[in-house]
């Protein structure tokens, strides 16, 4: 591994990130930026992925529920060489693969995503599957907390529980600001942890941005049984770049040179 | 119908250990065999269609052929992006199964009534469209969509249809299959249980003397290209269909084709909008719909 810690690879995935959307004038970098960490973890430490033979069947599977955030998954698979990292510059270019929301036609992306609440649905399938093919692989999935919304998440985790689907992991990034206003002040998932577990998950709550703890709590889940696991890692929204932290504007708007500059600095600089 | 498909499913998945069947809490007294000799790879996902369609697509995604199986306009209307997304975009290997095509639960009401089905699902690219007329026609298209796995549509009607066909034969897409040879050059051309319509037509009206009755049982997006020669062999084509013409078979027909100043006649006779709303058997209801049976 070319990075010598998940944080260094934190940082690289936010860079990353903010140069793909200011080159091509896109939105959602608070999303992105929010779950830098999670995915740098995953990558780093947790996942146990072949570059060189991506359609090994025993691999574990990461979809991103939440495709709008989906530069920084670009950047971390770039900033790994799962593709020459060279071809994130054509991101949100005419004809590009690496679309503005996530694309399979991207190296090491496993599903598309873009409306939400499919990512779970579809994890379901693939946890199934392993279930009946007798593979120990993990299927991870992120999901936004605002798309928790969808009634379609609530019907995967009752298929999950029922069928006692222990090797699928759903990370909430509950960063706690949605389209317009904070999730309290459009849909209150509160009390959140209290619901999962109702619906037959185990569940724990993580400070998303905490490696060390990330970490602990993903390796967890390699030892429970019989459920599903839901984690609902806490996060802040734009998080890394002071001006973006916890602000419903940075879910659209793109940073000029000038805030791209400061905010490279902010993060070179942590 | 039913019973023919899952007969034949049950079959070809003690070979073809790929299948997956998953229904949506429905298939009293269909599924039951089934579900017996393969209890790995049967699965009731409860009454949930969007989650049962991105579930098979994640199913499909790992090798699975996965047949999910509803009335239909539930795992059809219900969970139309999650079709358009997760199966068709990603060209994944899931055939979508309803029964009750057309009026078949004329009975039971406007929400059972699945009149606007094929309009749907012929709006995928991806998805290749299987609507048989009768039971022999049934086990021909599920032969076709085993060895040619990919997004699909499988509308069946209910139980206890009458067989038109004489015999088993294979489903070339796109291509129709006469029933009754023309003596006129002018064809009866049907879809689903436009097969049975065509047959009473011809039964009550003098007018449909002659005329042959054809079939074309797998059809869509990507088979328009093979219209155009068909169509040129006759001078009058009269689609028959249990569905709206609005984005039915008989659209899609005239979609596919070019007719500049054409001695070839094409009348699209399909369900008009009378019965919205109306319950009654299949056939007070086709006959309310404008099918003069």
């Amino acid at each position: 591994m070319k990075f010598n810690s998940s944080y260094e690879l934190a940082k690289e995935i936010r860079k990353k990130s903010l140069q793909m959307v200011v080159s091509s004038k896109a939105s959602h970098i608070g999303s992105a930026l929010s779950i830098a960490d999670i995915l740098s973890v995953l990558y780093f430490d947790i996942l146990n992925i072949n570059k060189s033979i991506l359609n090994d069947p025993g691999r574990d599977i990461l979809i991103l529920s939440k495709g709008h955030a989906c530069v920084s998954v670009y950047a971390v698979l770039g900033l790994l060489d799962f593709f020459p990292i060279t071809e994130l510059d054509s991101y949100g270019k005419n004809d590009s693969n690496f679309m503005n929301h996530i694309s399979h036609k991207v190296p090491g992306v496993e599903f598309s995503t873009g409306s939400l609440g499919h990512g779970l649905p579809f994890a379901t399938g693939k946890a199934l599957a392993s279930k009946i093919t007798n593979k120990k692989n993990k299927i991870f999935v992120i999901l936004g907390d605002g798309e928790l919304d969808e009634g379609s998440n609530w019907e995967a985790l009752l298929f999950a529980s029922h069928h006692k689907l222990d090797n699928l992991i759903a990370i909430v990034d509950y960063n706690n600001l949605q389209s317009l206003a904070t999730v309290k002040d459009t849909i209150n998932l509160e009390p959140l942890k209290n619901k999962f577990e109702s619906f037959g998950s185990h569940v724990f709550n993580v400070n998303g941005h905490d490696h060390t703890a990330l970490n602990k709590v993903f390796k967890k889940a390699t030892d429970l049984l019989g459920k599903p696991l839901v984690i609902i890692a806490n996060t802040i929204k734009g998080k890394g770049v002071s001006y973006m932290e916890n602000k419903v504007k940075w879910h659209y708007s793109t940073p000029n040179e000038a805030e791209l500059e400061i905010a490279i600095n902010e993060i070179n600089n942590a | 119908m039913r019973n023919t498909f899952i007969t034949h499913l049950t079959k070809s998945a003690k070979t073809n250990e790929k299948i997956v069947l998953i229904v949506g809490d429905l298939g009293y007294s269909v599924i039951e065999e089934f579900e017996k000799q393969f209890p790995t790879r049967f699965y009731n996902a409860g009454i949930s269609e969007q989650n049962m369609a991105s579930m098979a697509a994640g199913l499909a995604s790992d090798g699975f052929h996965v047949f999910i199986y509803s009335i239909a306009n539930f795992p059809t209307f219900r969970c139309a992006e999650q079709l358009r997304n997760d199966v068709g975009y990603h060209n994944l290997p899931v055939t979508v199964v309803t029964v009750g095509g057309g009026l078949s639960y004329g009975n039971l009401g406007y929400s059972h009534h699945a009149i606007q089905d094929l309009g749907l699902m012929r709006l995928f690219p991806e998805f290749t469209i299987a609507s048989p007329g009768d039971s022999i026609e049934t086990s021909m298209c599920l032969d076709y969509l085993l060895g040619s796995p990919g997004p699909s549509y499988l509308r069946l009607k209910k139980a206890g249809e009458l067989n038109y066909y004489q015999g088993y034969r294979k489903i070339i897409p796109g291509i129709w299959n006469e029933i009754v040879p023309t003596t006129n050059n002018k064809i009866l051309l049907t879809t689903s249980g436009g097969l049975h319509i065509a047959h009473q037509l011809q039964k009550n009206n003098p007018e449909y003397i002659g005329y042959g009755i054809f079939t074309c049982p797998v059809w869509g997006a990507n088979f328009k290209a093979l219209q155009q020669e068909q169509v040129n062999k006759f001078n009058e084509i009269v689609t028959i269909e249990d569905h709206l013409l609005d984005c039915g078979f008989g659209s899609w027909l005239r979609e596919s084709i070019v007719l500049p100043d054409s001695h070839i006649k094409i009348i699209n006779k399909a369900l008009s909008l009378d019965v919205i709303g109306k319950v009654g058997t299949e056939d007070y209801l086709l006959k309310v719909g404008g099918f003069e049976i």
